[in-house]
């Protein structure tokens, strides 16, 4: 029987400060152009933390506004409000950055995170109040060391500053003298993702009906790497965020892939509820601060705000079938594998159309296409192009070459299999599951029958193979079977030899 | 004139536009020297 | 372009002589592609890269522009690129890179 997606969780988090400190893009020039004009623009073009809650495509990712509502909104959006935004969403929240540092230093087990006292004193009661902050959280919370502490690790100890609204409040140490994979940036890094990931682990919790008790697995699908020099991927993310998120009867573990990751570990949760090996598992990630501000040139140049402002996150739970969620179809799995090439009509092929033909499907036979729902709003003026759409035209042009519609229906193609993308430009986080929370709705509501989620990577970026990769599966309504709802096949059998051995004695009688 | 044969080639692919192995395929074709072939990720 | 290409491009201008090399690029959109265009004719216009004032000049072309396209075997285009056709946009990449090679290539 397929296993079920219970449900999930979107959160955001607004790191305007991380975006200078922190993203590549900034870094990088402060490396090559110390005294750069741009460095000293970025902070006069960091968005508030209302003006991120109230960007349209921001409320989408957290499930206040449907996709097909977000596409009536004409573009751009950075400069548009939306009426009726709010942070907290029905799939999870954005979080603002000075709750955020005391989250960070919640799952810090290493005291590697200090926080400045009067910051956490003035952060406490807000961060304490959210309901999803659970006690044993709040209990993690230490009161704070004096500032001049602070800064002495970060001017003599190579810490890693923490800031809110430009100025020093925490920083993160070293862990240790001479790892490199230990070191504050390293660390800084991996904090990060760690806590976005827990937060996501808590609304998901919420949001699928289940107990903390109940999860059996955790996969981490983030793209940062946690170890020390002896293995410097050693792991584990997804353990380390369990823990924080107090799912005490979960082990985990981590699954790297790029961009691809996050759909390679909805299959394999799925894989392994199915099998019998665990009953609920829980696929996590938290979000990427080398990415903030990524393309902050490029909008700093177009007069827009940077929009790369937060650290994205997700979950999905997925359950032994539950006969009413969407189920998670592994009969019709889509891949590139080895030998697909990279040539665009072949990446393609294998993604879409490998995993329809096991069911004899046509691309017209998918209602919605999940691909990479980056937000146009961040990768348009960028000059990297609408990235949902250029996938949906080849889909589409697919869909053409193959004879089932004409070039010239390309258009409707993509205004009735698409949808206009709205996630953050977080690498994993776009790539496919940010539409399974409204498709989980969708298909419940019969507005959607079949689902494609697609995952794509660009291995090439580790420089181990030139190969790209990705994955894709289907979400379908649930067939309303249950676990032990059916009979089970002994149950069958021996009803089946009842009647037979009545039979017999039937014959036998009436032969008498 | 040719444009690609006897020449060196630099590919610049992208991830999102034509990556640089298919490129590469094409270049072999014209006679020119694929000297490298990289894809960029904008995203 | 990503600051390790660009180390690249100028290491292979030195090596083989700017008038050997030809840039093919894939790029997604007309606007990228112009970038990368000035970046390997007149330098990297977000002086971030080796290539920042580096005037190289380089012969460069987008692999969907029709005068490429004629230099590659037909079959392996029609594998290899030619549904991209149907995505990008060709005019405007074409129109980006004629400005770029009009205005900086010397060769």
């Amino acid at each position: 029987m397929n296993s079920v997606i219970k449900g999930t969780s979107y959160v955001l988090v607004h790191t305007p400060d991380m975006v200078l400190h922190n993203g590549t893009t900034q870094t990088t020039e402060r490396i090559v152009n110390p005294e750069s004009e741009y460095l000293k623009e970025v902070p006069k073009h960091l968005r508030s933390f209302e003006d991120a809650v109230n960007y349209y495509p921001n409320q989408t990712y957290i499930g206040n506004l449907h996709p097909d509502e977000l596409r009536e909104v004409e573009l751009p959006w950075y400069n548009k409000t939306m009426d009726g935004a709010k942070r907290y969403g029905k799939f999870g929240e954005i979080m603002p950055q000075e709750e955020f540092l005391l989250l960070v230093q919640a799952s810090d087990m290493f005291e590697v995170v200090r926080l400045e006292k009067g910051f956490v004193e003035s952060h406490k009661e807000a961060f304490m109040a959210n309901p999803i902050i659970s006690e044993d959280i709040n209990a993690r919370i230490h009161e704070g060391v004096e500032l001049s502490e602070i800064e002495n690790f970060v001017n003599n100890e190579d810490a890693e500053g923490l800031y809110h609204d430009g100025k020093l409040v925490g920083c993160v140490k070293r862990a240790h003298d001479i790892d490199s994979n230990l070191s504050a940036h390293v660390m800084h890094e991996n904090l990060m993702s760690k806590a976005s990931s827990v937060l996501a682990l808590l609304y998901a919790v919420k949001n699928a009906g289940i107990r903390k008790e109940d999860v059996d697995y955790v996969v981490d699908c983030a793209e940062e790497a946690c170890g020390d020099m002896n293995q410097r991927g050693g792991g584990n993310f997804a353990k380390a965020a369990a823990e924080v998120a107090g799912l005490v009867n979960a082990t985990g573990s981590d699954l790297r892939g790029f961009c691809a990751a996050p759909t390679h570990a909805v299959i394999e949760a799925a894989a392994l509820v199915k099998s019998g090996a665990y009953k609920t598992v829980i696929v996590t990630s938290g979000g990427c601060t080398a990415k903030l501000g990524m393309n902050g040139k490029d909008h700093l140049k177009k007069e827009i705000p940077i929009l790369e402002d937060c650290l994205g996150g997700f979950a999905v739970v997925i359950t032994e079938n539950d006969g009413v969620s969407p189920e998670v179809n592994l009969d019709l799995l889509g891949r590139h594998s080895v030998g697909t090439g990279s040539a665009p009509q072949a990446v393609m092929t294998g993604l879409v159309i490998s995993g329809l033909e096991k069911g004899g499907l046509k691309i017209l036979d998918v209602d919605k296409y999940s691909p990479e729902m980056q937000n146009p709003d961040i990768t348009v003026p960028a000059g990297a192009g609408d990235v949902p759409l250029a996938n949906y035209k080849m889909i589409g042009a697919l869909a053409a070459k193959r004879g089932e519609m004409t070039p010239k229906d390309l258009n409707d193609f993509v205004k009735n299999h698409g949808m206009i993308g709205w996630a953050p430009t977080q690498g994993h986080i776009p790539s496919g599951v940010p539409y399974i929370g409204f498709g989980i709705e969708d298909i419940k509501a019969g507005k959607v029958n079949k689902a494609m989620i697609i995952g794509k990577g660009s291995l090439f970026l580790g420089r181990m193979t030139n190969l790209f990769d990705g994955v894709s599966f289907i979400m379908q309504p649930n067939s309303g079977e249950t676990e032990g709802g059916s009979f089970d096949k002994a149950e069958v059998k021996q009803l089946i030899a009842e009647a037979l051995k009545d039979f017999a004695q039937n014959m036998l009688d009436k032969a008498e | 004139m040719a444009i690609l044969e006897g020449k060196k080639a630099i590919i610049i692919g992208d991830r999102d536009g034509i990556p640089g192995p298919a490129i590469a395929e094409c270049v072999n074709t014209a006679g020119a020297d694929v000297v490298f072939s990289s894809t960029e990720c904008f995203v | 372009m990503d600051l390790e290409n660009q180390k690249r491009v100028k290491e292979f201008a030195e090596e083989f002589g700017p008038e050997n090399l030809v840039v093919l690029l894939g790029a997604a959109e007309g606007e990228a592609a112009g970038l990368a265009a000035e970046t390997v004719t007149a330098g990297d216009p977000t002086f971030a890269g080796p290539l920042t004032g580096v005037q190289l000049g380089l012969k460069v072309y987008h692999v969907c522009e029709p005068e490429i396209k004629a230099e590659f075997d037909e079959a392996v285009y029609d594998e290899q690129i030619s549904m991209m056709e149907m995505v990008l946009d060709i005019d405007d990449i074409v129109s980006e890179m004629s400005a770029i090679r009009d205005e900086y290539t010397k060769y």
